[in-house]
């Protein structure tokens, strides 16, 4: 199932992130997979995103403009595709 | 029109069309497109057995 | 932040390594021609065992994920499997570069039930003749061995690791059937004039035409191929092979040498590329962190004697170590240049000249030594 705006989702929870000077470092302990997360924002928003009915809700409460919401998405589902982020 | 939050200098901005045909618009809405994310290969860093 | 931004920004360094080298002993039952780490004799100042779990501790602190283990032979530990469940316990990815030797059915079987484990089996060549003028007589048929022994037992996919040299460069498309026969997922790396390498470097580095036989082969085959990010001064050939395509070494990786020093990478264990010592205080962290030697590697680099070639910016001025160790300045062209501008500058390079590796751990018998040395 994609990622929208509505969708419920949750960092997967064999994913660790790690704090870098420009956002952070998620590994994978399942599939190996290293993304570097490139703003403190996405960092935020993936962060809390179990804890928020929608993720439109977590970038909401997460501060981030209207106008970058469109690059969220993308964001969000290409961590999906990679299983570091998971509709539940 | 609520002004666009200052974006960060290394984020890339794309202009989209504006709706109003009104040319001497100064603060034209812009949708910013940044590349949030890069996945690198756990294999893919030079310097390692 | 655009792809080049991030490099940019890895170039700077991190608070940690993303992921380093560990060799965990110089000791190995093998002599291979071209051995890195010029290994053979254990080293009596080795790590004790409370010293390899303090050093994961440290790593698992800094959150460093995923750690490559080598050695020598690092199954000859013989808390190599307390150490490896240490790792694991303490959730850090381990992978372990290995000959086989000690990959039994017993050990398959118990390194099949360990998780955030994955092993790498090194080859050289897809047949023994080949593989056994590097490795040493009999090695092929025990990797194959190894490799039989964890296919059975379940372990999952594999790696198997290649050295490119100029005799097994006709073997790409064997390497791959073989991997593809195991399920295993097949690694070709760059050979490196390193420990003792630099003695064979001459006779078995890829000639300029081999060079551009494994740029091509990767690009038209390598999609699932992996490579250390180890051939990024090929990238003057044309666009850029897949990866950072930057050296990582004091920046984003680095090597733990059997003894606890701390070097750039694994490919220059010289005291010019020392950093320090896990015993220094602060530890690792702080070698990491604070390093004369890391600090340097992470100032901005200059193209030096190649800012008039137009090729800097892709090929990076190629490999530290490959230019270390071949007595070429490090602020100019890799002695394989594709545009062949190494070579030139080889050719008025005094052999006297060429740094000694920092240790020689080889047993004093060498098997399968060059017969000749070229004299440039």
């Amino acid at each position: 199932m994609p990622v929208t705006l509505d969708s419920a989702c949750e960092l997967h929870p064999q994913v660790a992130l790690r704090p870098e000077p420009f956002g952070a470092l998620a590994y994978h302990y399942g599939n190996r997979k290293l993304i570097f997360l490139k703003h403190p924002d996405v960092v935020a928003v993936v962060r809390d995103l179990a804890q928020h009915a929608t993720l439109a809700d977590a970038l909401i409460a997460s501060g981030v403009h209207q106008d970058r919401w469109p690059s969220f998405v993308t964001a969000i589902s290409a961590l999906q595709s990679s299983e570091v982020v998971r509709v539940r | 029109m609520e002004p666009v939050e200052t974006a960060p200098a290394n984020q890339k901005f794309a202009a989209v069309a504006e709706t109003e045909a009104t040319p001497t618009r100064t603060n034209a809405p812009i949708v910013i497109e940044e590349l949030l994310i890069e996945e690198i290969s756990i294999d893919g860093m030079c310097g390692v057995y | 932040m655009s792809a080049d931004a991030l490099v940019s920004q890895l170039k700077q360094g991190l608070d940690a390594p993303i992921c380093l080298t560990w060799e965990i002993t110089y000791a190995c039952n093998l002599q291979c021609v071209h051995c890195l780490s010029s290994s053979g004799v254990r080293d009596p100042r080795e790590l004790s065992t409370a010293q390899a779990k303090a050093v994961l501790d440290e790593l698992r602190d800094l959150q460093v994920f995923y750690i490559n283990i080598g050695g020598g032979e690092p199954m000859i530990r013989k808390d190599f499997f307390e150490i490896l469940e240490h790792a694991e316990h303490n959730n850090i990815g381990v992978k372990f570069s290995t000959n086989g030797t000690y990959i039994d059915a017993e050990n398959a079987k118990r390194l099949a039930e360990m998780n955030y484990l994955d092993v790498q089996i090194s080859i050289d060549g897809t047949d023994a003749a080949t593989n056994d003028a590097v490795r040493g007589a009999g090695s092929f048929a025990v990797a194959l061995r190894a490799m039989n022994h964890l296919r059975d037992a379940n372990f999952g996919p594999f790696k198997i690791s290649v050295v490119v040299t100029r005799h097994n460069v006709d073997q790409l498309d064997q390497f791959k059937a073989l991997a593809d026969s195991y399920g295993a997922q097949l690694r070709i790396t760059r050979l490196r004039p390193s420990g003792r390498g630099v003695d064979s470097w001459n006779e078995l580095h890829p000639t300029q035409a081999q060079q551009r036989q494994i740029y091509n082969w990767l690009l038209a085959h390598g999609d699932n191929v992996l490579t250390g990010d180890s051939f990024f001064h090929l990238n003057a050939l044309g666009e850029s092979l897949p990866g950072l395509n930057m050296c990582g070494a004091g920046r984003v990786v680095c090597l733990i040498d059997p003894i606890g020093d701390v070097y750039a990478c694994p490919f220059v264990i010289h005291d010019q590329f020392k950093a320090g010592s896990i015993f220094d205080e602060g530890g690792f962290t702080s070698v990491w962190r604070d390093s004369k030697l890391f600090l340097s590697l992470r100032e901005p680099e200059s193209a030096g004697a190649c800012t008039s070639c137009g090729n800097y910016d892709s090929c990076q001025g190629g490999c530290m170590a490959a230019k270390f160790f071949t007595g070429l300045p490090l602020d100019g062209p890799d002695p394989e240049c594709v545009l062949g501008h190494g070579e030139a500058l080889l050719q008025s390079t005094r052999i006297s000249l060429i740094p000694k590796p920092a240790m020689d751990h080889s047993r004093s018998v060498r098997l399968n030594a060059p017969t000749s040395v070229s004299v440039r």
